[in-house]
């Protein structure tokens, strides 16, 4: 025991190990009244090392030259690849599905709002480099959805409407277009370098950043404190230590409280896993089981679930205005609809933070704009058609109304209920 | 907060044992892990066994086949090579095979199941090499054997070290039976393993 | 709000309960049962009788099969094999692509993935589909893939067999493909039940563990 506090003492003096450790954990002080909600950030990192883990794993198998074959390698000859990959391919779901939970509790509870805006920002952009890393990695195992999917998405990149900078004409922007996607492809078609560059992307250049962004994201966190279900500020009060009074040491009170959170989410991880693997054709989709072939499209072509809404919007903008094509309206409408999200600290001009204390249009607003993107994820991955594709346009003009009239406007006609001083509940 | 009534020793129980089934659930996690590093059904393919037919190797004759990536000789040894080995055993290191470099049933003085067949894994026990075959006598192999080039160990016709030489074994005889009177599959004994 | 969660929750289940993709053709329920071991077998057997000429099973090796049907290797080398003499390789055969196009339009396709691919109901609804067309090259069509390139190579079965003979070998074969889409299947479920079963109980101190150190917050 001397000895290891020895080593300890010894290590202490040239790194800060007890002092982080008290910092971020013994002495990171969390409100008590953390609800459900706040499951989903764990449940983040609990994903990403799953990911992170089996990832690295199947990278000893995979081989980019022979992507279709090599994944079939893995599920039948490497012994339990199918479990890594399976545990792999689910993951990449289980990953959007906690993120959107996780963002969507910051919406409820205005967790954006000064002085957070740095930690959504960095949600944001782990968001961002998880929707890129998400496309890459669809596109490794090399069927026929991935092959498509991919030449949808780098097809995109010929929308960019360039002829809206000065002194370029709808002509050039099309060469410029043009360059960009056979630039991204690496060859005429989707090919081998296309794939081994994505690769290359997904398993090293977006993983480093993704990790990089995390810490960042975690770091500005416990600079700040975290928010909670009232919206209040734990740090505005204080007893004599200095220590908030309705706060209380992460570890070991939310270790315990986060470990059964963790165990029932690896409940429902391993039901997908070892009982709907594919979870009928939503995470792997049946298309994707045989080989990618330039000659022949699937018939329904749809992004996984993850990107519906996003895509939804993309193929609902179907009007040439200002000069512009629809396919770059669509395009705008897409990363708009991603754009706007990074603003959200300043678009919500509510003096309250929490939807527990706002009015009742606010509630409202929330309500539907959760439904909305819902139904809008739901659109994406069905075919555009009669009143699907009305629905659509629906939801995407709601999807931006929301942030640009809703959340700005809101409290003016609204009367909001007082907020607490201190946090209500605590178990 | 209040640290008042806690029940220490309740709280200690509790974190070893979750800490002890968690530990229990973290090894279970290992073992896809860890087994995926096992070769994988292409690989035990691809060193699955292999069968040597020997009917047709001439008297004093070896063949060369390959199995997991290691040459395999077979010789077919003449009566007069197979009565020469014993006059050699004041020059071997470990005549009576005592090492254990072959299977059991090949643990005798002239190393293989039948006299006749004498199978082994062509590497040089001392850093790998693979020794030259000497049907003929030698300056250095009086009654022939193997030779090898890189540090100048030598074996006899039964694959077993001289003294005096870098290599500090005899030649490893691969797991091996017979499907048939002469042909004989490498890396199963699911033949016959009797002579 | 709880409820409201939840509420919001179930709204998107019946999104997710019509599975992706329709099929404009109502497709026969395929008789799958991966515990009928003589079932695979006969699917086996009729598999390579009638189906390898042309379509390979890639990424299927034979011992894994007679490992995985219950049949001795020797046995399985013998009379389920024309190609290849190690029970560790895969179930290709000695028709090239080329050859394939040339006669059928399409090189058959491999079918070790078919039953992931299209489904078990499809497979087994093509393979009771064939009927009499004239205008087709080989005289025969189908309902479930019209036009198809492939000829109807167990007419002589059909005719020589009653309906249900029929049928029951088709689902045989249909059976046997969708082991082949995934040889991995009823190990996964079997392990899928021990991992609940351990997070059950891992979940029991875990949350004894949290009400014991909550009992500290007031």
């Amino acid at each position: 025991m001397r000895l290891v506090n020895g080593l300890i003492d010894w290590v202490d003096a040239r790194l800060p190990v007890v002092n982080t450790y008290k910092k971020h954990m013994s002495e990171y002080y969390a409100p008590k009244n953390f609800n459900f909600w706040y499951y989903f950030g764990v449940l983040s990192m609990v994903v990403l090392i799953n990911q992170l883990l089996t990832g690295i794993w199947l990278t000893m198998f995979y081989s980019p030259s022979d992507g279709f074959g090599s994944v079939e390698y893995i599920m039948r000859d490497v012994q339990w690849g199918w479990l890594i990959r399976y545990m792999h391919a689910v993951g990449a779901s289980a990953f959007f599905a906690v993120v959107y939970l996780h963002m969507f509790r910051g919406l409820l509870y205005g967790s954006y709002k000064p002085p957070r805006e740095l930690v959504w920002i960095f949600g944001m952009l782990i968001y961002v480099a998880l929707m890129a890393e998400g496309f890459l990695g669809y596109v490794l195992p090399w069927g026929n959805m991935s092959y498509w999917g991919a030449q949808v998405i780098i097809s995109l990149a010929g929308a960019i409407p360039f002829d809206m900078l000065p002194f370029i004409d709808a002509k050039d922007a099309k060469e410029i277009g043009e360059a960009l996607t056979t630039w991204v492809r690496g060859d005429y078609l989707l090919s081998t370098a296309t794939v081994n560059k994505f690769f290359a992307l997904h398993v090293v250049a977006i993983p480093l950043v993704l990790v990089a962004l995390v810490f960042l994201h975690i770091l500005a966190l416990h600079e700040v404190g975290s928010n909670n279900p009232d919206g209040v500020e734990i740090k505005q009060n204080k007893d004599e230590n200095g220590i908030p009074r309705d706060g209380i040491p992460f570890h070991p009170y939310y270790t315990v409280k986060d470990l059964p959170g963790v165990i029932v989410f690896l409940m429902i991880f391993a039901v997908v896993i070892f009982f709907f693997p594919t979870g009928g054709g939503y995470l792997i989709e049946k298309p994707n089981f045989v080989a990618a072939n330039p000659l022949k499209t699937p018939d329904h072509i749809a992004p996984v679930w993850y990107y519906g809404p996003y895509y939804a919007m993309l193929r609902a903008t179907t009007i040439e205005w200002f000069s512009m094509s629809a396919k770059s309206w669509g395009l705008i409408a897409m990363g708009g609809g991603i754009v706007v999200l990074f603003l959200l600290p300043w678009l919500d001009r509510h003096p309250v933070k929490s939807i527990r204390y706002k009015g009742w249009l606010s509630k409202t607003l929330l309500l539907i704009f959760a439904l909305d993107f819902l139904m809008l994820g739901f659109l994406g991955t069905q075919p555009a058609s009669g009143l699907y594709k009305t629905l659509a346009q629906i939801g995407t003009v709601y999807y931006f109304l929301f942030f640009f009239i809703g959340l700005p406007l809101a409290h003016r006609f609204e009367k909001s209920k007082p907020v607490p001083e201190r946090v209500t509940g605590g178990h | 907060m209040s640290n008042d009534g806690v029940n220490t020793s309740r709280r200690t129980f509790l974190i070893g044992l979750t800490s002890a089934v968690g530990a229990v659930g973290a090894i279970g996690a290992a073992v896809p892990f860890v087994k995926s590093w096992q070769p994988s059904a292409k690989a035990e393919n691809a060193g699955a066994p292999v069968e040597v037919d020997a009917s047709k190797l001439e008297m004093g004759q070896r063949v060369v086949a390959e199995w997991r990536g290691q040459p395999i000789w077979v010789v077919r040894r003449t009566d007069d090579m197979i009565a020469n080995l014993d006059k050699l055993n004041g020059e071997l290191k470990d005549p009576q095979s005592k090492e254990d470099q072959q299977p059991p049933y090949a643990a005798n003085e002239w190393r293989s199941i039948k006299k006749e067949y004498l199978v082994l894994i062509g590497i040089c026990t001392h850093l790998g090499c693979s020794p030259l075959f000497e049907e003929e006598p030698t300056v250095e192999l009086k009654y022939g054997g193997f030779f090898c080039p890189c540090h100048g160990s030598k074996f006899d016709l039964a694959g077993r070290v001289y003294q005096g030489v870098p290599a500090p074994t005899n030649l490893v005889v691969p797991p091996h039976s017979y499907v048939s009177d002469a042909v004989i599959i490498v890396g199963s004994e699911e033949g016959e393993t009797k002579a | 709000m709880k409820k409201l969660v939840v509420a919001l929750l179930f709204s998107c289940l019946p999104a997710f309960a019509s599975a992706a993709g329709g099929h404009d053709v109502e497709l026969e329920k395929a008789p799958v049962n991966l515990q009928d071991k003589v079932s695979l077998q006969n699917g086996a057997k009729l598999f390579v009788n009638y189906c390898m000429g042309c379509h390979s099973l890639e990424y299927l090796r034979y011992g894994r099969m007679a490992d995985d049907l219950g049949m001795p290797d020797a046995l399985t080398l013998k009379y389920l094999n024309f190609t290849t003499d190690k029970i560790g390789d895969q179930m290709k055969n000695g028709m090239s692509a080329e050859d394939g196009k040339a006669w059928f339009g399409n090189p058959p396709p491999d079918l070790s993935l078919a039953a992931r691919h299209r489904s078990s109901d499809w497979i087994y609804s093509y393979l009771i589909g064939f009927y009499e067309d004239d205008a087709r090259p080989y005289g025969y069509n189908n309902h479930v893939f019209p036009s198809v390139g492939m000829p109807h190579v167990m007419a002589g079965m059909q005719q020589d067999l009653s309906e249900e003979e029929f049928e029951s070998n088709m689902g045989d074969i249909t059976n046997f493909l969708t082991y082949a889409a995934e040889p991995i299947a009823p190990t996964r479920e079997r392990i899928g039940v021990y991992v609940l079963v351990f997070l059950a109980i891992l979940l029991i101190p875990a949350y004894l563990l949290k009400k014991e150190y909550w009992k500290d917050v007031h």
